[in-house]
């Protein structure tokens, strides 16, 4: 590979581990927070990329929408989608065991799937939805990542912020004891469903910088393993309720992932094939493996002491 | 147009499948606490190996179906000795997540041992029997057959067997049956091998009724978490009640809905009763 191409390659990986982190601080918040199992990360993520694609689109023959919106209302849209979808679900599912909203989760993706590629008016089906635009209508992919990078810092500086303050103390102990939670006097189904909500609205927020820096969406991009298993080895390696963890995590297994692909694509076609499998069974295998040697993750979560914000900073 | 009698039949036969499935489901959820992911899966591997034995060495689907499901009973156990057995103290929600992996895990080997074309137990063309306005083919029927072999040997297992009555108290009521001396990891082990055979026959039926994919197993684990919640959690007569309802639904569904959302009438008939009715039609955990 020549320089160019190294830098173009670079930027790419960038970017999309930048998407990716920005799943794996959602997922954080839900999950390394609160407890709650999201397994549908790929059904919001999904929601998120359609609905800023069919609003900032140019009008098309192929699916609904095309309004030729700026970026940024389709960006908001996205994440009211995807909040949205959370609400009816989690209004249904929270109050049950976390194994019910990990089903439900998972049904809603897989449907949602469903919708995608059946709905051939709404969405394009199969075909996908092309000539999605980057932001500023540029092609310059520096652009992209400086974009995909702010909201990352933002959001990372959001999800801080709520971790140490009351509201992510309250969900700290929601997760560890629910009953003490609510003889505290907290509203547990109502906490667990905000940080549903405002999870998986970040989630749609990644979904719609996927489809601006992709360009071209379609279902296969949602399948379980791209957006849902990949971004919970990447929180689970780094650390749970660790969002520092998160990062390392989604950088170390995103480069991990793109490398063994680029060297199985080395292989001739049908083994190709046959290697992309063995790479995610060992996938599996690696969070198996994480699950029983090192449970916490590569940075395991430090809660806030219980002291003033000006302590607090000598800790660091 | 949609005959309903042909509807319904082949319901039940979808529904006998996820009956099966949804026991064994039902029973790990009702015992061990937790939803497992993999089952799907571990149906698909059954269905793969009793093909191995139809291809190579020409038995019958019903020979080949033997040792499939004694290896699918052992692959459920090992699983558990090397994955959940450890993670069990820890917390059941990991075990979710462990049994997420196990799924993709066992789907890749799938794709890698056996490739990820289709395959179908047997070439040809066999030639239905209509009777009363039905079309029943040869392999539906070999489905019932079965199925209802299967739920036989479940219901005398679970009725007259001491494990079996010691599976059934743990998943009613963990404390008593701890209590009353009942013999925590002996009943686990049986579980699972109970769960593997149970995965196996399903898995082999559903390759029957249509025809063998790696995903066969993952695209069916939906429909059968539905069974199993609908019929109560830990209630294996539930999960077969659950099943049929499901399987019936889906299939009635194409009257009102294009037939690619058949899914999501299990689905949303789970949701429902989630909310309605959590502990399913024959009272099970509150969870």
């Amino acid at each position: 590979m020549n320089l160019a191409g190294f830098y173009h390659y670079g930027l790419y990986f960038l970017t999309t581990a930048g998407v990716y982190g920005i799943l794996a601080l959602a997922l954080n918040m839900q999950w390394g927070l609160t407890g709650l199992f999201n397994l549908g990360i790929a059904g919001f993520y999904a929601v998120g990329a359609y609905a800023s694609a069919l609003l900032t689109t140019p009008p098309a023959a192929e699916h609904w929408g095309g309004l030729g919106m700026p970026m940024p209302v389709g960006v908001a849209v996205a994440m009211l989608a995807s909040g949205l979808l959370a609400f009816v679900i989690g209004a249904a599912t929270i109050r049950l065991r976390s194994d019910y909203l990990a089903i439900a989760t998972l049904g809603i993706a897989e449907i949602i799937r469903l919708v995608i590629k059946n709905e051939m008016w709404l969405t394009g089906g199969v075909r996908g939805i092309a000539g999605v635009q980057p932001p500023f209508h540029t092609d310059n992919q520096l652009v992209m990542l400086a974009v995909v990078v702010v909201c990352l810092i933002v959001l990372y500086w959001l999800v801080e912020r709520a971790r140490i303050s009351p509201w992510g103390r309250v969900m700290r102990g929601i997760r560890e004891n629910e009953d003490a939670s609510m003889a505290a006097g907290k509203h547990v189904a109502r906490f667990r469903l905000e940080s549903f909500v405002v999870g998986s609205a970040f989630m749609g927020l990644g979904g719609a910088l996927y489809a601006h820096f992709n360009g071209f969406i379609s279902p296969e991009a949602f399948r379980p393993l791209y957006g849902t298993f990949i971004i919970w080895v990447m929180l689970i390696a780094g650390g749970s309720a660790n969002n520092f963890g998160a990062m390392v995590g989604t950088i170390g297994v995103w480069f991990v992932w793109t490398m063994s692909q680029m060297l199985t694509d080395l292989l001739p076609g049908g083994l190709a094939t046959q290697a992309g499998a063995v790479r995610i069974f060992l996938i599996g295998l690696l969070l198996q493996v994480i699950l029983l040697a090192r449970p916490s993750g590569l940075f395991p979560e430090r809660p806030p002491p219980l002291i003033g914000r000006r302590e607090r900073k000598k800790h660091r | 147009m949609h005959n309903v009698l042909q509807l319904t039949y082949d319901g039940i036969v979808l529904g006998s499948i996820l009956a099966l499935g949804a026991i064994g489901v039902s029973m790990i959820f009702g015992i061990l606490r937790f939803a497992h992911f993999a089952h799907g899966d571990l149906m698909t591997v059954g269905a793969y190996l009793a093909y191995t034995f139809v291809r190579w060495l020409h038995w019958p689907i019903w020979l080949a179906a033997l040792p499939a499901i004694v290896l699918a009973a052992l692959i459920a156990v090992a699983l558990d000795q090397i994955f959940y057995r450890r993670l069990r103290r820890v917390a059941p929600v990991i075990l979710l997540i462990s049994s997420f992996a196990t799924a993709l895990m066992l789907r890749a080997l799938v794709q890698i041992i056996w490739g990820p074309d289709n395959h179908v137990y047997e070439q040809g063309i066999s030639i239905p029997i209509r009777a009363f306005g039905l079309i029943i083919t040869p392999d539906s029927l070999k489905v019932l057959i079965g199925a209802a072999i299967m739920v036989t040997v479940v219901h005398l297992f679970l009725a007259h067997t001491k494990m079996g009555k010691s599976m059934r108290a743990m998943s009613d009521n963990m404390d008593l049956a701890l209590i009353s001396g009942v013999p925590v990891n002996r009943v686990i082990f049986w579980t699972w091998m109970f769960a593997g055979v149970l995965a196996a026959v399903a898995g082999i039926l559903l390759g029957l009724n249509t025809r063998l994919i790696p995903t066969m197993g993952w695209d069916t684990l939906l429909p059968i978490f539905a069974a199993a919640i609908l019929g109560g959690v830990g209630r294996p007569y539930g999960a077969i009640l659950g099943g049929f309802i499901i399987g019936l639904a889906m299939n009635y569904s194409v009257l009102f809905l294009p037939s690619a959302y058949k899914l999501a009438v299990a689905f949303v008939i789970m949701i429902v009763v989630l909310i309605v009715r959590p502990q399913g039609i024959l009272k099970g955990l509150s969870l």
